[in-house]
């Protein structure tokens, strides 16, 4: 078979639909109304490419150019998720957990997962053959840009900008398909999950079309809106010199018009500060090798494939690939002058009212267009349009912004590092030991009052820095992980974690103090005997001094740690020495194999980089264990925010018993598990109850107050839990919940460790159990990291995990499916 | 609507309401089991019945079965009370259905009691057996590539087959 698109052919193949033969395709299928054609295309290709093949067939009279383009429809799609499994696989998966009760995180993971399986599921047998021999046929070697044309994607009611993937300066046919996987596999990004599901969207109906489209690479480039999206009687035109990426993502400043909607003149001009702008890179990119294009939002410059031509990007950062583009400052001559004669702008608004007129023809859709446009040697092309979304001004609601916001660019991550671990950490830690040193006791009530608001405040600004800062640099081990995965494609989508814990190593070597002691206990009965009974001697002593103060991180002043490591060595000493845990056959490992094997790790990911890109490879790393550091440390000074905060209520409280008030007339801040959703409550009435003896609040209106369930109702038996598999391998054992600090010294060796979260602090535990189980979710919480690293079976998110087990349930981890089966119920 | 499988038993063949089953033979046998084979195809899931110290437990399975309806396919984790009673007494039962809970099935619904015996899947056969098993259920790969998970053969002993509510005949292969 011939592919080209010379007139007259029919060029459509099995799965390649050039984009102006679209209409064609659904109208042999059968008769049908314009509106219900207009719906039927829009199902097999989307939206995206269905109306850029209507301009590209209708708008040559017109004057307007669309660049060649094909589209591989949801046909496609279907095929291959169903023929391969994926379609079942993908369901599975979704179904560990409601939706409603995932983190973040696990919503990352899931979706990351996802992606993993499009990228290392092949195509059912003869499909890719006839997808290449079809790609290759029409576009031969040219540079394409890969993008998402889902169907209802970008309609006026929902706008998936920003949320599918799209990869830009793709060649070859082979290469041209591993991008189509992706972004297939991006139907399942976590932002697309979510707003699906915001949308009310149903997540398994949903299909992905493909547009394959040339890429044009313009002297000029930019965005315009037929209208303003904040006022309808104007319309806009962007432009930036160079590609449309830099506009498109926030990095470079575009000049901007305002014009008159109606007669199209121009009322105002407001020009950039033109220093940068995107171009195509110069390396040799998009040659079928694995590359970092569709690293979220990396600058260009930085390490990505660099060659010529990126052309129109959609929506935000994030899930924009950029093969080949780089930031460039901007020739002198050009930084003066505008990138659009006034002319220019008026021809570029014009091709806003064409297109919008010639859709009215197309089913009534004559809804004001958003139109991405490039000019290259004086032609004006354009790359995509789609209607103006209702939604655009909501588009800048927080709640979406903020989960956008989660996909920080690797500059913007850089940038926040450094204000993180340079302005933010030695302040958060400088202002929880000022408030450690404040007395209560000479403070009058008065000013006790003051303190406390005082002390809410702080509180409130680090919760709030927290949020706006702290978790969207949690993003940093993300990126890692997924450039990583991109790049060296590895079986387990979370060997990445295995290079980000460098803190695993201090770990490691805790353990092997703690082995130490336990050794000389083991050796001397004598010594054991002393232990036993609580009063060790003098020597070890010593040396639990030493290791708390170095190791003890927040446990260190707390006064059950002392007597809990000493049982806890005892229980050890009472055991054969550890090694390593004998439940994973995967990985028989000391502290040095294990370093090895990171080592190798490492190398096999520099490897994938040439010259330049070597350093942003490790600038990437280097950010990621940043990232994941920060995730541990962020949370204790939060916490000791928080702890102070308390401190100071507790006080109120007391002083406000002493003035004979009961029970009922008390906030009863001990009972409140979670003092972060009624902080401000509570404060404003103990400030007021404080200053004003005669005030006395309902307290408990307010709070959230955990409900004590109906003791008369029979509890459900659990059999089996469902959770995510976060660390391979089996094991049984008697469980033990830790539900308070002090459960945690009662662990005997070989029991499973079920908790709500691992702390960072408690993972000398971690080597004298059989596996662990957590409620919190996520591959890269502690707990799975350092489960990871002992071969420990690890299950995580799994939903009320310590209400629903309990201690001394004989229970089976599976590590592998993330199955907890409670084989024998605690009968006491 | 005529009765399929009743249209496929020769009128001399007797099969009587309530009495005991007759073996179907020839021809009858081929058609039957190519109707049989059909029916799994159709039904991703079967009852798996197992016992434990005397008690009877039933649990919904994915399975699969060869071409020549010689051996169903069907894979558990291993910490699960089913595998636990398969370890202790290997004879299972299993039964496959389109019944889909409507007054209809009476007349229409075809019901499979397997009869058969839990064999280990042997090296040399296992790359077809997971092959076959994977072909109706890709989606299962990774269920079924766990080590935690046993991939367990039925090797049948014979099919009862029940359609027209009360037509019975059975085949042993």
């Amino acid at each position: 078979m011939a592919y080209s698109n010379e007139k007259g052919d029919s060029v459509t193949g099995k799965w390649l639909i050039p984009i102006e033969e679209i209409r064609q395709v659904r109208e042999k299928i059968g008769d049908n109304t314009e509106k219900n054609k207009v719906e039927l295309t829009e199902n097999l290709c989307g939206g995206k490419a269905s109306n850029l093949g209507f301009l590209k067939k209708e708008g040559l009279k017109e004057g307007i150019n669309v660049p060649r383009g094909a589209c591989i429809g949801t046909a496609a799609y279907n095929e291959y998720v169903d023929k391969t499994g994926l379609r079942g696989r993908i369901l599975l998966e979704l179904n560990r957990k409601p939706f409603e009760e995932m983190r973040w995180e696990e919503l990352w993971d899931l979706s990351e997962k996802i992606k993993h399986m499009f990228a290392r599921t092949p195509f059912p047998p003869g499909m890719e053959e006839e997808l290449e021999e079809e790609i290759s046929g029409y576009f031969g070697e040219i540079a394409v840009a890969v993008r998402s044309s889902a169907p209802g994607e970008d309609s006026a009611k929902t706008s998936f900008a920003g949320v599918h993937a799209s990869y830009v300066n793709v060649r070859e046919a082979l290469n041209i398909l591993r991008h189509l996987r992706l972004v297939w596999a991006s139907l399942w990004s976590d932002s697309a999950l979510l707003y699906r599901k915001e949308m009310g969207l149903d997540i398994f109906k949903s299909s992905m079309a493909v547009l394959i489209q040339e890429i044009v690479e313009g002297r000029v480039s930019g965005v315009a809106f037929g209208m303003n999206p904040e006022d309808e009687l104007e319309a806009l035109v962007e432009a930036v010199y160079g590609l449309n990426k830099g506009l498109v993502d926030g990095t470079v400043e575009p000049d901007r018009w305002v014009l008159d909607r109606k007669s199209g003149n121009i009322k105002k001009h407001y020009p950039a500060e033109r220093e940068k702008a995107v171009f195509a890179g110069s390396g040799g990119a998009g040659t079928g090798n694995k590359s970092t294009e569709g690293t979220e939002g990396t600058e260009g410059t930085e390490g990505t494939e660099g060659t010529e031509g990126t052309e129109g990007t959609e929506g935000t950062e994030g899930t924009e690939g950029t093969e080949g583009t780089e930031l460039r400052s901007l020739p002198e001559s050009l930084k003066g002058k505008p990138p659009l004669a006034p002319a220019e702008v008026t021809e570029v608004f014009n091709l806003t009212r064409k297109v919008e007129t010639l859709l009215v023809r197309r089913g009534g859709r004559g809804k004001p267009q958003d139109v991405e446009w490039t000019i290259r040697d004086n032609t004006l092309y354009t790359l995509q349009s789609r209607p103006i979304t209702t939604l655009m001004r909501e588009d800048r609601d927080e709640k979406r912004l903020w989960y956008l916001s989660l996909r920080r660019s690797f500059g913007n991550l850089k940038e926040l590092r450094k204000t993180i671990e340079e302005k933010r950490i030695p302040v958060m830690q400088a202002e929880a030991r000022d408030l450690e040193k404040e007395e209560l006791s000479g403070l009058t009530e008065t000013a006790l009052a003051e303190e406390i608001e005082r002390r809410a405040g702080i509180y409130r600004k680090w919760h709030d820095i927290y949020w706006d800062e702290f978790i969207p640099f949690a993003h940093g081990a993300r990126l890692f992980g997924k450039v990583y995965n991109e790049t060296v494609d590895p079986k387990d989508p979370y060997e990445f974690a295995d290079l980000l814990s460098g803190t695993g190593m201090l770990s490691l070597e805790r353990n092997r103090k703690l082995e130490e002691m336990a050794g000389k206990l083991r050796n001397a009965p004598e010594l054991l005997q002393k232990a036993k009974n609580l009063s060790p001697d003098p020597g070890l002593e010593k040396e639990l001094d030493i290791f708390i103060s170095e190791y003890g991180g927040s446990y260190s002043e707390s006064s059950t740690a002392r007597e809990g490591l000493i049982r806890l060595l005892v229980e050890m000493a009472s055991r054969t020495p550890l090694t390593s845990s004998s439940a994973s056959p995967a990985k028989e490992k000391g502290p040095d194999q294990d370093s090895g094997r990171i080592q190798k790790l490492k190398d096999n990911f520099f490897s994938r980089f040439e010259g330049e890109k070597k350093q942003f490879a490790a600038e990437l790393l280097d950010l990621g264990r940043a990232s994941y550091r920060l995730r541990d440390d962020d949370n204790i000074y939060l916490g000791k925010i928080e702890a102070e905060l308390r401190r100071f209520l507790l006080e109120g409280e007391k002083r406000l018993k002493k003035r004979g008030l009961k029970e009922v007339e008390l906030p009863e801040i001990e009972k409140i598990p979670n003092l972060e959703p009624v902080i401000e409550d509570i404060t404003e009435k103990m400030v007021k109850t404080l200053k004003d003896p005669k005030y006395l609040p309902e307290w408990k209106k307010g709070a959230e107050k955990p409900e004590t369930p109906e003791t008369s109702e029979e509890k459900l038996k659990p059999r089996q839990l469902l959770g995510n598999p976060s660390g391979p391998g089996a094991a049984e054992g008697r469980a033990r919940v830790i539900l308070q600090e002090s459960d945690l010294y009662d662990i005997k060796a070989g029991e499973v460790l079920v908790c709500d979260a691992v702390d960072p602090n408690m993972t000398f535990i971690v080597p004298l159990c059989s596996a662990i189980v957590e409620r919190r979710g996520g591959m890269l919480i502690h707990g799975a990291i350092i489960a990871r690293e002992y071969g420990i079976p690890c299950v995580t998110g799994v939903p009320d995990a310590t209400e629903l087990i309990k201690n001394g349930d004989y229970l089976a981890v599976d590590g592998y499916l993330g199955i907890i089966t409670v084989l024998e119920r605690r009968d006491w | 609507m005529k009765d399929e499988i009743a249209s496929l038993l020769p009128h001399e063949l007797e099969v009587r309401e309530g009495e005991a089953p007759v073996e179907s033979k020839g021809l009858e046998k081929t058609r039957l089991l190519e109707e049989l084979r059909k029916l799994f195809e159709s039904q991703p899931l079967a009852v798996l019945a197992t016992q434990g110290e005397g008690t009877p437990y039933v649990s919904l399975v994915a399975f699969a079965s060869d071409v020549k309806l010689k051996y169903l396919l069907f894979s558990t984790t291993k910490a699960t009370r089913k595998y636990a009673n398969l370890l202790a007494d290997p004879s299972v039962s299993l039964l496959i259905d389109n019944r889909k809970n409507i007054l209809e099935d009476f007349r229409d619904a075809m019901a499979v009691t397997v009869l058969g015996e839990i064999e280990p899947v042997e090296d040399f056969e296992l790359k077809i057996m997971e092959n076959i098993y994977l072909m109706k259920h890709p989606h299962l790969v990774d269920f079924l590539h766990s080590p935690t998970n046993a991939f367990l053969k039925v090797n049948v002993e014979k099919y009862i087959v029940v359609s027209h509510f009360q037509h019975v005949v059975e085949i042993k292969v």
